[in-house]
């Protein structure tokens, strides 16, 4: 009979609280002392102070050299050369990786067997392996022929070095790898929306291309930008290995720097501290575009990551969204 | 006599080996109010669906208005619509859902407004006033910059029937619009439905209600394993059914 065990529960938890209602204010009890994290904090604490002076008092860390090589030329230049291609390389990856995802999920058999043959090449091997395969490339083909196979019609005919530039090569590399990734994360999206969504917008006379980029796309897009913006943090930092083929990214010319100097690293700081830098910048818009994306669900919140930090615990949840 | 809205003779539809149709004839004439009741797993959703070509037909003919659903006839052959024209059929069938299905990333005046601005190319702003007056006549006109996770489920049920009749139907599908309603909000779906038929909509309504049925229907079909067991005026299906089958449903659901 759980009906009136409860009841019971109920009445005494009632009583109970009445009584002490009264007085939380006044409860003076001896809080309980937690020793034991008290003393892994000290000890932490104590430790990574100890690093941080070890490293300070270190003079094979050359902080004069850190502090050269922080705003030198040549490591703008690089930084410049890292940013534009991780911002290439993203959109590369993300506009074919969708074109993939759709092509995954299409009903012609043909187009899905290709889409899933590309993503098992490029998926199945190593980036670095890719990014020196594009470099090489004009090994195997001399020279890039637009015209019709198997015939001699030829429109256009250019030699593969002229066009396969290290950053060429490092762009295709990055881009058609990343769109491998892509294009997993954007058909989970896609498949996370309810059927019925679809089912929806054609009954109300929408085309399937239509019904997949007003209705579908925006509400995949919840599911698809934490692990895009993880992916784009991780291309950032992935443009590093570019630097085998010397495609002058910022980790090619801190290379080029410690090959002279043998300040190794120091160099490698600055690099650290640049993409640290750049890294932390990138989860901003992130979080912008999870708002704008989780717009119609209780979780979305109109605060600011910012207020949400001084708002405290409420703000996290969320306010449901029902008074906003 | 006039081409009916709904006709079909003889449809038949399987899942794999599961035969959920086994041959339905039905009409439902122009601003007819036409209820499909039965057990679950008779196959009355699946016909409803089958009407707006969300479900393909194996077997049988099925003509909406006097066309064939997803099928176009040239001399004695037919030919598979495709699917810019099937897309183009179902304009004229709004359908509501059990589960609502509104968009949840559009207000309820944008799911309202959506079809019409992407599919029939009425310019936004009329769109929007046409939509704010389709969620006035649901009752819902101070909600329509609510986001369907902000409305109640009759709330929502409301602005998916306002949503369909943005495209001006003639012919409505509603496939048991009530069952996924907390009691107390089904009378509101239900005041909708039934100011709708008395402004002469055609209406295919899959649902449980019996009350409604009895009320609004002018025709009640009782289906069962894929076939229709018995149809005719809702006083005598409902009150003095003919069939046995019906007579065990009936007394399970009055």
């Amino acid at each position: 009979m759980p009906a009136p065990a409860h009841s019971t529960a109920a009445t005494t938890g009632a009583g109970r609280s009445s009584s002490t209602s009264l007085a939380p204010e006044r409860l003076q009890a001896v809080p309980v002392r937690h020793w034991g994290r008290l003393i892994a904090a000290a000890g932490a604490a104590a430790g990574l102070a100890g690093l941080v002076g070890s490293l300070a008092r270190n003079a094979n860390l050359h902080w004069e050299v850190i502090g050269h090589y922080l705003f030198a030329g040549l490591i703008f230049n690089g930084l410049v050369t890292t940013l534009w291609l991780t911002v290439a390389a993203m959109v590369l990856g993300l506009s074919l990786g969708t074109l993939i995802a759709v092509l995954r999920l299409s009903a012609n058999p043909v187009l899905n067997a290709l889409a899933a043959l590309f993503v098992w090449v490029f998926r199945g091997t190593p980036l670095l392996v890719q990014i020196i395969f594009w470099a090489y490339a004009a090994a195997l083909y001399k020279q890039v022929m637009i015209g019709i196979p198997f015939t001699h019609v030829t429109f256009l005919r250019i030699d593969t070095n002229s066009v396969l530039t290290p950053s060429v090569a490092a762009l295709l590399a990055l881009g058609l790898n990343e769109a491998a990734y892509a294009s997993e994360i954007v058909r989970a999206g896609i498949q996370s929306v309810d059927p019925g969504q679809s089912e929806a917008a054609h009954s109300l006379g929408m085309t399937p291309a239509l019904t997949m980029r007003r209705i579908v796309l925006p509400q995949a897009m919840k599911v698809i930008i934490p692990p895009m913006g993880n992916e784009t943090i991780n291309m950032l930092k992935t443009t590093a290995y570019v630097s085998v083929i010397a495609a002058h990214d910022l980790m090619s010319n801190i290379q080029d720097v410690y090959a002279q100097t043998y300040q190794v690293i120091p160099m490698l700081v600055v690099a650290s501290l640049w993409y640290l830098a750049l890294t932390t910048l990138l989860s901003v818009p992130q979080a912008r575009l999870e708002r704008r994306y989780g717009r119609g669900t209780a979780r979305a919140t109109r605060t600011s990551p910012l207020r949400r930090m001084f708002t405290g615990m409420t703000g996290v949840t969320g306010t449901t969204g029902k008074d906003t | 006599m006039s081409v009916p809205m709904v006709h079909a003779q003889g449809v038949r539809k399987q899942f794999g080996r599961l035969e959920v149709l086994k041959g339905i004839d039905l009409t439902v004439e122009r601003g007819q109010v036409c209820c499909l009741l039965g057990p679950s797993g008779s196959g009355k959703s699946t016909f409803l669906r089958c009407i707006n070509h969300l479900e393909k037909v194996d077997e049988g003919q099925l003509a909406v208005d006097g066309e064939l659903v997803g099928y176009r006839r040239q001399g004695s052959r037919l030919h598979e619509l495709r699917e810019k024209e099937v897309a183009a059929r179902r304009r004229d069938i709004g359908m509501v859902f059990q589960r609502f299905n509104l968009f949840p990333h559009l207000t309820a005046l944008e799911n309202v407004a959506e079809s019409p601005v992407r599919v029939a190319g009425v310019n936004r702003a009329d769109a929007r006033i046409r939509a704010g007056r389709l969620l006035g006549r649901v009752g819902l006109a101070d909600r329509a910059d609510h986001y369907p996770a902000q409305l109640s489920g009759g709330q929502q049920q409301r602005v998916a029937i306002a949503r369909a009749l943005a495209m001006e139907p003639k012919l409505m599908l509603f496939d048991e619009p009530t069952s996924a309603l907390d009691p107390e909000l089904v009378g509101d779906v239900l005041d909708v439905m039934r100011d709708l038929a008395a402004d002469g909509m055609t209406m295919v309504v899959v649902t449980h209600e019996t009350g409604f049925a009895r009320e609004v229907g002018d025709t009640v079909v009782f289906m069962d394993e894929g076939v229709v067991v018995e149809a005719g005026e809702p006083r005598q299906v409902l009150l003095s059914p003919r069939h046995e089958r019906t007579q065990a449903f009936l007394s399970k659901v009055l």
